[in-house]
């Protein structure tokens, strides 16, 4: 345990210089807007999971009801908490990897502020009914236009540090922030393309209709994942699970070969959310085939990400921080087998329009992509502010809520999907249908239960976190008053 | 070419990048405008009447595909539960489409007509009264808020930009008679777009509530149209399939 403290909270004698070679203030901003998008967002969810237990819980009030809420989770946790741990992560590996600060610092801001706006914007305007009506591009036309500026923004930031960097190469960890910065870009234009009813009304219509419209809007929906979610996490990873462990990255070729394939392949499978649908057949098979595909890639990162811990395995025991992200790559690669599968068109028949796809998405977001992120802002904060994490007991009770949340959530969600997938298919002896829809609605209600459990566990672990992120902080801010009064006393008495 | 030099130049590694990522979507997205099979040669889908668009721009709002789809796919039980399988020609003019990912709630491609209004009113008012076990929100404000249709002729003209045959012009609506009919090319003409939405919602009063034009009148006629416009009994069974 002591060793453990060590490592995880160790804050090198050096970094009191480093607050002036790089930019950590932004840094700080985005990782603390992540805790609190993140408490927020996963509040969102629970409270959602727990109305298809108790609709009652809708109360009749329009601005609540699921299918307004809905997008208010769904964006708060995808944008609001993954992606301001994004650019905080993005960010830092940059500035340490290249060797240099940060470029613009009002454009740094700039990204901070319009990102976070767009979202706090997005948030109200879907409770208000304003929304476009596509998964994960729910934001009105004005929002989508303050999220590109911001995104070039961001690009520009991104590059022109590249460009100032004081290392030859560019470490692997910043090709896929880079992957990522730019497939969001081209997703979330040709998503949005959108022709307004006014300049000043809030409402559009999509310029494309039907099936072209679903294939761009699922082409963009899979990539949100692929990209938003995958590509850029594994940045993330690239940098913090070799730091946690103290060990270079296992295999540099590995390395080149998955982040081309991930690339690649990820592009094409979108239509794997269409299967059986008005999408022309041949599309449907391409996008399962390059699902299957995609597999390999997925599992060289994973591989590469938790061999980096061969020679060093005992951490495990010690550092709650590596659980988290051994834990996160453990369910990366469960979930990148569990998607090829469900992209089979004959597994899809069954689990498509199903809860197993939510429980699908839940164990890549709340295994992967959160717990990721948790770790590597355990590893982070501590760091920018200079002292040692508050508490790493907590850290321990954080990861096994989490993994409780996780386990009960997707496991109801199998269930769930699984078991209505089969009553919608049941015939009894006379070829009629078994079941009734709303038999399947019935039989939903326990895993439903189950599953806003599984969430307030998740949500009660990241609670947590807050608090012991919020007295790490606290007494980083106090050591800094007292470091700056040192000095100031020492230049009076000199 | 060595990989260093993809590692050592930024603007190297950004157009290889953009060059990889950008294959997958032009093959796959590109052709559907192209190949003439993807959207089905088949009478009887038209535009929305005014009232049914403003119903949908309510369908859109409130959210309903986060937990009802409208595709029906070609299987035995979801033929018998729902209908026949949905066409791409079917949401032709659904900007944008709403075909959905998740069914907590049925599939309402082909909702139109199976229930009455006044059980469709009814149901969206307070869902557990007609089926106790739904896990469906109540819906009560629909009833009581008057439709604002003040910008349907700006809705319309962008529809019109997107695409939709909505009549500006003698010659767009003689197109529109030519093509649909002269019944429903009225309703397709935007200079009496007004006209249209409150003498549709007055004629078959889908609230109950002839008093005022509300929500509900127009969501209800939206639900009512859904998957009604292509008459299948006029089709040989399989005819269809030349298209999947």
């Amino acid at each position: 345990m002591s060793q453990a403290a060590t490592t995880a909270g160790a804050a090198p004698a050096a970094s009191v210089a480093t607050s002036e070679q790089y930019n950590y203030a932004i840094i700080k901003r985005f990782a603390i807007a992540a805790i609190l998008w993140g408490v927020f967002g996963m509040a969102a969810g629970v409270w959602i999971a727990s109305q298809l237990a108790f609709p009652f819980l809708n109360f009749d009030i329009a601005q609540i009801t699921f299918g307004r809420f809905r997008p208010v989770h769904t964006s708060a946790v995808i944008f609001g908490f993954g992606g301001n741990a994004l650019f905080a992560t993005s960010y830092y590996i940059v500035q340490r990897t290249c060797q240099t600060r940060l470029w613009s610092d009002s454009m740094a801001s700039f990204t901070f502020y319009g990102w976070n706006l767009a979202l706090i914007l997005g948030v109200i305007t879907y409770m208000m009914g304003i929304t476009q009506g596509r998964e994960y591009a729910e934001f009105n036309w004005q929002i989508d236009i303050i999220i590109l500026v911001v995104w070039v923004a961001y690009f520009m930031v991104f590059l022109m540090t590249l460009l100032r960097r004081n290392q030859p190469h560019i470490y692997v960890a910043n090709w896929f922030f880079m992957a990522f910065i730019l497939a969001t870009a081209l997703l979330h234009i040709f998503n949005n393309i959108q022709v307004p009813v006014g300049l000043f009304h809030p409402h559009s219509y999509s310029i494309f209709s039907g099936v072209q419209d679903a294939m761009t809007q699922w082409w963009y929906g899979h990539n949100a994942v692929g990209f938003f979610l995958t590509a850029a996490f594994l940045g993330m990873m690239y940098y913090f699970v070799p730091k946690q462990a103290g060990r270079p990255i296992y295999s540099y070729k590995l390395s080149i070969i998955h982040f081309w394939a991930l690339v690649f392949l990820y592009m094409w499978v979108g239509a794997h959310h269409l299967h059986w649908t008005a999408l022309p057949d041949w599309v449907s098979t391409l996008a399962a085939t390059f699902s299957i595909l995609l597999l390999l890639p997925s599992w060289g990162g994973m591989i590469n990400g938790i061999m980096t811990l061969s020679g060093a395995w005992d951490k495990l025991r010690t550092d709650p921080i590596m659980l988290f992200l051994i834990t996160a790559l453990a369910f990366y690669g469960m979930s990148t087998f569990e998607g090829p599968m469900m992209s089979l068109k004959s597994v899809n028949a069954l689990s498509h329009y199903t809860d197993w796809t939510v429980g699908h998405v839940h164990s890549g977001a709340l295994g992967w992509v959160a717990m990721i992120t948790f770790g590597s802002l355990y590893h982070l904060i501590p760091r920018l502010w200079n002292v040692n994490l508050f508490s790493l007991k907590l850290v321990y009770v954080h990861f096994f809520l989490a993994t409780i949340g996780i386990v009960l959530y997707i496991t109801a969600m199998w269930v769930a999907g699984i078991g209505q997938g089969l009553m919608l298919r049941a015939f009894d002896q006379y070829g009629n249908l078994a079941y009734t829809f709303t038999e399947s609605v019935v039989f939903l209600h326990k895993p439903y239960v189950v599953r806003a459990i599984g969430g307030g566990f998740f949500l009660a672990g990241m609670l947590i976190m807050a608090f012991n992120i919020a007295m790490t902080v606290r007494s980083g801010i106090k050591a800094e008053a007292r470091e700056a009064q040192a000095a100031s006393a020492e230049a009076r008495t000199a | 070419m060595k990989h260093e030099s993809v590692e050592t130049n930024a603007g190297l590694l950004i157009i290889l990048t953009l060059a990889v990522i950008s294959v997958g979507g032009l093959v796959e997205i590109v052709p559907l405008f192209y190949i003439d099979d993807t959207i089905e040669e088949v009478d009887g889908v038209r535009p929305y009447t005014p009232l049914e668009q403003r119903g949908r721009d309510i369908y859109v709002r409130e959210g309903c595909y986060t937990c009802h789809s409208q595709m029906v796919r070609p299987f035995r039980d979801e033929m018998l539960r729902y209908g026949h399988y949905s066409l791409a020609a079917e949401s032709q003019y659904d900007h944008p489409f709403q075909w959905g990912s998740k069914r907590t709630g049925p599939d309402l491609a082909r909702v139109g007509g199976k229930y009455s209004n006044e059980w469709q009113v009814q149901h969206l008012i307070d869902p557990q009264s007609l089926v106790p076990e739904s896990i469906m929100p109540g819906y009560p404000w629909l009833a009581t808020t008057p439709l604002n249709y003040s910008d349907i002729e700006a809705r319309m003209i962008a529809l019109k930009r997107v695409g939709v045959p909505y009549s500006l012009t003698d010659e767009e609506y003689e197109a529109n008679v030519e093509r649909f009919g002269a019944e429903h090319a009225r309703m397709f003409d935007i200079r009496d777009a007004e006209d249209n939405l409150v003498g549709q919602a007055q004629a078959e009063n889908f609230d109950g509530n002839p008093g005022t034009i509300t929500e509900m009148d127009a969501i209800v006629a939206y639900l009512q149209v859904l998957g009604t416009m292509v008459d299948f009994s006029a089709y040989d069974d399989g005819h269809f399939a030349e298209f999947r």
